[in-house]
């Protein structure tokens, strides 16, 4: 048992307790974290500072406010509703149409025919509260849903597939993929059963993925392999990681990035308290890189140059030897 | 840095919980575990006498330095007398005195004591003895005796043994027999040994007590002799000359002055009587503390009332459920609802016993998921549907009561005192993640969370860490110590080992 932790240690695999208390606590002051717990505000910033965000619908604010729901999707066939204060991707829903007959009723990412008043209901339980961090009342954002680029229709089961990447101090330091599955319900959260696969931080090369904490090679859906696919504009996607933390302060920081087919790369989220699950995609341990990031911190760098630093940093051999040497 | 500053204050934490744990324990005697008793010993003079016609005075010699015992409480009874204490020549006099009483009288004095090794005795060095007044041909003797014994001695104590030896040779030389022709009794004998020291400029006295050996009606107290050699007061047995004092001997008064005196009454008995109780070790250091004025005894749980006693033997094991929590949150990563839930389903579980607490538990939140499932298509808002699941939890609770109760299983009743609110919160946020991430992970952090309360339970049932705490609470410091620590603990959970298992491979 100690051997396993003394080789993580040697790894540089970070915990739980480690991230939390030398990193979460140290780095992210408790008054920034509205400006990522609340995506109504990430937004705002994320506009003002000119980086690229979902448009956003229409907002609905208090229990009054949920019959405006058909007003703001009338014109829309594809939209997603959101809680401005959730946490995980809890309460997401994705709807991709409309049905053909009944223009009330709507098509979630999972095929599945929801009417109006479920998802007024959905929304009214977002305005509760249901799915804020905090329990206390919260405001659900109806937003573009993002048609991403085809680089992973073949690695993904419905849902948005979406880059994260950690970035720590305002350099960008280890970034993963998220692919949606089955399991996951068209969601790209780790917990939920999305597959993520590590990046090569230099090329933005997919390397092997994990699963619930295994290492896997190919998507369990879809059966295609997940390793060695190009992320593209992965440069801009860089850039737009590090600024990420100009526009928010968080020393720990996680990004998440989606890949428009029309409008490139866009802002999604970004989380205060980004998970470690990303070690296992890229089989490396953040501590490592961090260490390096400390070394190399420069205060007056632009965050394109922070971009380019990582990548010249952090590249990674694409390591597939592991699973066929078991 | 604020590593630094948490260890520090981790440091001064377990100091303060440590020295105020040992001062009590130490010094003043409070027991480390529950039912430690200590025997405490009664002892009663009973002075009988006829009274005359005028005023009555009666004087008693009482207990004043008791090396080897502390005094647990000491009360004169008597029926119509005025009581006063004086301090005399031969230490402490209880004095009762009445102006007028009819026929026979019985005053009693009662003294409770405890053996402490640590009362020292704290007496000062008496000075030298003047060289007492002596008539020939007793002065001759005591010269004689004293220049010899001296010349077979070294110091104070091979002195007196050298002399007892020789006063109590069966075949006494003819000095000896001439001083010892006037003594009657063994008052007497240590009075004439106690003379003869003085002559050799040696301080002694007489002291008389009682070896406490349990249950005595009829106690004589017992004579020995007390030498001072310059530190301390040695003890010899006047008739073997060994320097030793008998088992448990409980000094009563010293010197030669008569125990007792009764002005305006005759025919005066004095009886002693000896008791052997059992007194709860708490209530004693107690008493102990109140007497030498220990400040932070008033800050006692013991001196709340019982029932508030009760509640708070509950409360200050909750501190050592969020001890377990933070140990099964943060070194072993066990994933649980709410954060201190457990620890009150927890508490639960003590009125209810565990196997019954589980039982309850799972079917309480079983049953309060399906109808909370049901509410789910009505579409309720978050507060009421709330409400509703907590209105629903009560009637639950209800129903198993009465079930269970039909059933003749008692034990079902004890389902009230499970936290409702909590448990209907449990029931929501289950309900949630049931839907959102699917029932393995509500079902895991509802098995979490059972685990958690399970450990905490045991922890919280530990019968003397209960008592412990309630009499050391400030033993609570060292365990907010630990939780610091625990705080700034960074290295790996015990299942982020497995989890990043695949990791530490290459």
């Amino acid at each position: 048992m100690f051997n396993v932790a003394k080789k993580l240690r040697a790894e540089g695999i970070l915990g739980l307790n480690e991230r939390n208390a030398n990193f979460i606590m140290r780095l992210n002051p408790r008054r920034l974290y509205p400006r990522v717990d609340d995506k109504s505000i990430t937004k705002q910033l994320a506009l003002d500072a000119g980086m690229a965000v979902p448009d956003l619908y229409g907002m609905i604010e208090n229990q009054r406010e949920v019959r405006n729901f058909g007003d703001i999707v009338a014109e829309r066939h594809s939209f997603v509703v959101k809680p401005a204060q959730g946490s995980g991707g809890d309460g997401i829903l994705v709807v991709t149409g409309r049905s053909q007959r009944r223009r009330n009723s709507f098509r979630l990412s999972s095929g599945l025919l929801i009417s109006k008043a479920e998802i007024e209901h959905h929304i009214s339980n977002i305005v509760g509260g249901q799915y804020s961090l905090s329990g206390n009342p919260d405001k659900a954002l109806i937003e573009y849903c993002v048609r991403f680029d085809p680089t992973f229709d073949e690695v993904s089961y419905q849902g948005v597939p979406d880059v994260r990447i950690i970035v720590y101090r305002g350099y960008p330091a280890m970034a993963m993929v998220r692919l949606p599955t089955r399991a996951s319900d068209g969601k790209a959260n780790l917990h939920q059963g999305a597959v993520g696969a590590g990046v090569d931080m230099s090329s933005g090369e997919t390397l092997t993925g994990v699963l619930q904490n295994d290492i896997t090679e190919e998507h369990p859906d879809t059966g295609a392999l997940i390793t060695g696919l190009l992320i593209p504009q992965w440069n801009f996607i860089l850039q737009l990681a590090a600024r990420g933390f100009d526009v928010t302060g968080l020393g720990y920081l996680g990004v998440d990035i989606v890949i428009d087919r029309d409008r490139g790369p866009l802002i999604l989220e970004m989380n205060a308290r980004p998970g470690l699950n990303i070690q296992i995609a890229n089989c490396t341990g953040l501590s490592k890189r961090i260490k390096r990031i400390d070394e190399i911190y420069d205060p007056a760098k632009k965050a394109e140059e922070r971009a380019r630093i990582s990548r010249k940093e952090f590249p990674t051999q694409r390591q597939t030897s592991i699973l066929f040497d078991v | 840095m604020k590593q630094k500053y948490v260890y520090a204050l981790a440091i001064l934490l377990t100091v303060i919980g440590v020295s105020v744990f040992t001062y009590k324990w130490r010094v003043l005697g409070f027991p480390l575990t529950d039912n430690q008793d200590t025997t405490v010993w009664t002892l009663e003079s009973a002075i009988k006498f006829d009274s005359g016609p005028g005023s009555i005075k009666v004087n008693l010699l009482i207990p004043t330095l008791t090396p080897g015992f502390r005094v647990l409480n000491e009360n004169p009874v008597s029926r119509g007398y005025g009581f006063s204490l004086n301090y005399g020549s031969s230490g402490r006099e209880a004095q009762w005195a009445v102006r007028r009483a009819d026929g026979p009288q019985t005053i009693y004095y009662r003294i409770s004591v405890y053996e402490d090794a640590s009362a020292e005795q704290e007496d000062t060095t008496p000075p030298f003895p003047p060289s007492p007044v002596i008539n020939e041909p007793f002065k001759t003797a005591v010269e004689v005796l004293v220049g010899d014994v001296r010349e077979h001695s070294a110091d104070t104590g091979s002195f007196t043994t050298e002399l007892l030896r020789r006063m109590n040779d069966p075949s006494p030389d003819p000095n000896v027999e001439l001083l010892l022709s006037s003594a009657g009794n063994r008052a007497d004998f240590v009075d004439t040994v106690t003379m003869m020291l003085a002559e050799a400029r040696i301080p002694a006295r007489m002291v008389h007590g009682f070896p406490l050996t349990g249950q005595q009606r009829h106690a004589e107290p017992v004579v020995w002799l007390e030498v001072h050699d310059g530190d301390q007061w040695l003890y010899f047995n006047p008739s073997t000359g060994e320097e030793n004092l008998p088992d448990r001997f409980f000094v009563w008064w010293r010197g030669n002055e008569p125990l007792i005196n009764v002005e305006g009454g005759s025919g005066v008995e004095v009886d002693f009587a000896v008791q052997e109780n059992h007194v709860d070790a708490v209530a004693i250091a107690e008493t102990y503390a109140a007497k030498s004025n220990a400040r932070l005894i008033d800050f006692s749980l013991y001196s709340l009332p019982i029932s508030t006693q009760a509640v708070y033997s509950v409360l200050l094991m909750i501190p050592i459920g969020a001890l377990i929590m933070v140990v099964m949150r943060n070194l072993v990563g066990i994933d649980a609802f709410g954060t201190f839930m457990p620890v009150l389903i927890a508490l639960a579980f003590r009125e209810t016993q565990l196997f019954w607490g589980i039982v309850l538990f799972t079917l309480l939140v079983a049953l309060g998921l399906s109808i909370r499932f049901m509410l789910e298509r009505l579409r309720l808002l978050l507060v009421p549907r709330l409400s509703a699941v907590l209105i629903v939890v009560v009637l639950l609770m209800l129903l198993i009561s009465l079930i269970s109760h039909k059933l003749g299983l008692e034990t079902g009743l004890s389902v009230a005192l499970f936290p409702m609110v909590i448990i209907a919160m449990t029931i929501e946020r289950m309900s949630v993640v049931w839907e959102e991430r699917g029932p393995s992970d509500a079902i895991r952090g509802a098995f979490g969370s059972l685990v958690v309360a399970m450990f905490a339970y045991i922890g919280m049932g530990i019968g003397w860490l209960e008592h412990l705490i309630f009499t050391f609470p400030e033993l609570l410091l060292l365990i907010l110590a630990l939780v610091l620590l625990a705080g700034r603990y960074t290295g790996y959970r015990l299942l982020e080992l497995t989890r990043f298992k695949a990791l530490a491979g290459n």
